[in-house]
């Protein structure tokens, strides 16, 4: 017969918080993890995008254009590169016999910075040869490699959903938060200007704005312009929520309890009213996230984005808009999968969120 | 001079044509260190009294039409809204009836108790006073406690963390709303015994709000009796119990359940509390009260002092 294990003092733990709850319930969730696992994977690579990249994003080679994928292979104990070279009529490529290079780890290259600011040029792998070029996806029409600028991309699609979120999630809540609090007419003011906002159509209205900016600006330009528009499109469903939230938390007895106190509105509404909404917001967060990253990718496909050489992958994919193209060089679809894969990731975690986030319905 | 002095309080909700008069012609004194109780049924304006000590009932929908709360001294009903901050939980503090609902549940409760601190003695915003607070109501471990969520805890004990909080800047007057209420009879009776002894130690007034009348003879000095929001008894607390003289508070002490004797049924007060707005012409007890005269639904009885410190709101009140 079994006996149960005697429960020492420190091991009985009763209760767990909410946060400990929260992780427990995740956990469970097994493609929620995964989800979390792929994102936490591509933030990494994005993060460190000039190290595994074997080119710099702008690093062309006209006479590969739309080289078709090129891995290396096993020879011996030796991964290797062949040589390729075009044929004289289109882009058709053919190996040159017993002419090879060897796949080298933390080889030389383009120079690029790590984090933006550390200046290097070692790259995870590669030839050291730009003549022997790794084409892991293929190249576009300017020979650039698809792999790296995938990579480049990342830093920008998958950084333009967190930071539009932050921004549109902090003034939609505190805009929302205050609209809900003081209800009334400020309630009716702020609500009606969330209607205008969410009653034009997104797509022209960033547009509109977009062509309200003055043309010939800088990518970074460009970049924080493309956050402030998704973001100023997205504040207002936000607010609406938390204003429906907040309306129902204002009546309960802590926020009296807390006015009896003596606290001030504001600190009321941000310390006691906004925190009980996290377990909503974090989700829907975690859900809106890919609004952003295509938001990005539909703009920088009508050429009103990110502008080239730069990559994102919404450019790299306006550039497969020609069925040509598609047809002959499938490989620039690519970044789509990227896309895809991302966007499938956050819904996972989001969705994962969302049943963990209850947790005081246990 | 007393500590709080309501003088012929009035207050609407609504305005104009729409206005209910939810306080009607409401006075009352507290002295430094007294404590008296707030007694009525439900829905005869004790709260809305008690709230508008610190003006915390919400204007609109509140109007205060007439009288004033002089509070320490001070206007409450003309304080801007800065200083009145400062009254709020520095002068009076609260204490409500749900304890569950009045902790923010996702806040450990040491950062409750020291966000009161920081309000009002911010040099004292340490772990340290938190922990002499939990140990000043009875709070057993104090040092593990304050890392509790208010979930974690039992009413009981979510009740004492909030008589920590009401605590923590060392108020000249607390309001304790149907602290108990929401507690059963023996966690009842420890929050009494420790509101009375936190009071002897530390020398505060103590505005007690109750349907309680048990509680009143163990915590009270003096007792105001409320009915349809007017005082109708104020009388000290021996005093009414051994012989209440309005015809209101006779029949809630009969409708106290005895434990000895041959009980019969429980008596009851027949009907309810008129709803604000809908109060009867003439006395507002007359259509429940067994006494009633013709005349009591043409004239409002005055609050007439019969005896020194005790008021009576009918003009009845040796006859019946």
């Amino acid at each position: 017969m079994e006996t149960a294990e005697p429960i020492s003092i420190a091991e009985a733990k009763f209760t767990l918080s909410p946060g400990q709850l929260f992780w427990q319930r995740l956990k469970r969730r097994k493609i929620a993890v995964a989800g979390g696992v792929i994102l936490i994977f591509l933030y990494a690579v994005a993060l460190t995008a000039g190290f595994v990249a074997p080119f710099y994003y702008d690093h062309l080679n006209t006479d590969y254009s739309f080289h078709p994928p090129l891995w290396p292979r096993l020879s011996g104990f030796h991964l290797i590169v062949p040589r390729t070279e075009a044929q004289a009529d289109g882009f058709v490529y053919h190996e040159l016999p017993n002419d090879t290079k060897p796949l080298h780890f933390f080889v030389c290259g383009d120079k690029y910075k790590l984090f933006g600011f550390i200046p290097a040029s070692i790259h995870l792998f590669g030839t050291g040869d730009s003549n022997y070029p790794v084409y892991l996806l293929g190249a576009d029409q300017f020979g650039r490699d698809v792999f790296s600028r995938i990579l480049y991309g990342s830093q920008i699609s998958l950084s333009i959903g967190i930071i539009g979120i932050a921004l549109s999630f902090a003034f939609g809540m505190i805009i929302g938060g205050i609209s809900g609090y003081f209800a009334g007419s400020t309630d009716t003011v702020i609500m009606r200007l969330c209607e205008l906002i969410m009653s034009i159509p997104a797509l022209y209205l960033i547009i509109s704005l977009r062509a309200a900016f003055p043309p010939g600006m800088s990518s970074s330009e460009i970049y924080a312009m493309i956050v402030v528009i998704l973001s100023f499109i997205g504040w207002a469903s936000m607010a609406r929520v938390i204003r429906g939230m907040t309306l129902s938390l204002r009546e309960q007895q802590f926020v009296l309890a807390a006015r009896a106190l003596g606290q001030s509105h504001l600190k009321i509404i941000c310390r006691h009213i906004l925190p009980n909404t996290f377990s909503y917001v974090i989700v829907a967060a975690t859900l809106s996230v890919p609004y952003y990253i295509l938001g990005e990718v539909v703009l920088s496909f009508l050429g009103v984005g990110i502008q080239e050489p730069q990559a994102s992958w919404g450019n790299m994919l306006s550039a497969a808009e020609d069925v040509q193209y598609l047809q002959n060089y499938p490989w620039l679809l690519a970044p789509s999968a990227a896309i895809f894969v991302t966007v499938l990731a956050f819904n996972f975690l989001g969705d994962g969120l969302r049943d963990a986030a209850d947790t005081k319905s246990l | 001079m007393n500590l709080l002095e309501i003088k012929n309080l009035k207050m609407d909700f609504g305005k104009n044509a729409e206005a209910l008069r939810a306080i009607d012609d409401v006075s009352l004194t507290i002295g430094a260190g007294e404590t008296v109780c707030l007694v009525g049924e439900s829905g005869c304006g004790k709260t809305v009294t008690a709230l508008s000590i610190a003006r915390l009932v919400p204007t609109p929908p509140a109007n205060y039409v007439g009288g004033e709360i002089l509070l320490n001294g001070q206007d409450i009903l003309k304080m801007p809204n800065g200083e009145l901050r400062n009254i709020r939980g520095g002068v009076v503090s609260y204490v409500f009836q749900e304890p569950g609902a009045a902790l923010n549940p996702v806040f450990r409760v040491g950062n409750q108790i020291k966000e009161s601190l920081k309000l009002h003695k911010p040099e004292k915003a340490t772990n340290e006073e938190v922990i002499r607070l939990l140990k000043l109501v009875g709070i057993p471990a104090p040092e593990s406690r304050i890392r509790n969520y208010p979930f974690e805890m039992s009413g009981g004990m979510q009740q004492r963390v909030m008589i920590a909080m009401a605590l923590a800047s060392e108020p000249k007057l607390l309001v304790a709303d149907e602290p108990t209420t929401a507690l059963d009879v023996t966690i009842q009776a420890q929050i009494l015994e420790l509101l009375h002894e936190l009071k002897q130690r530390l020398g505060m007034a103590i505005l007690l709000i109750t349907h309680n009348l048990g509680i009143v003879g163990d915590m009270a000095d003096r007792v105001a009796v409320m009915y349809a929001g007017q005082i109708v008894e104020l009388a000290p607390v021996k005093e009414l119990l051994r012989q209440p003289l309005h015809p209101y508070t006779k029949a809630l002490m009969a409708s106290v359940p005895k434990l000895r004797g041959d009980a019969d049924r429980l008596s009851a007060i027949p009907g309810n509390v008129p709803r604000i707005g809908n109060f009867p012409a003439g006395c507002r007890f007359a259509p429940r009260c067994p006494m009633a005269k013709p005349e009591c639904s043409e004239k409002v009885p005055e609050l007439v002092e019969v005896e020194a410190g005790r008021w009576v709101r009918c003009p009845f009140w040796k006859t019946s």
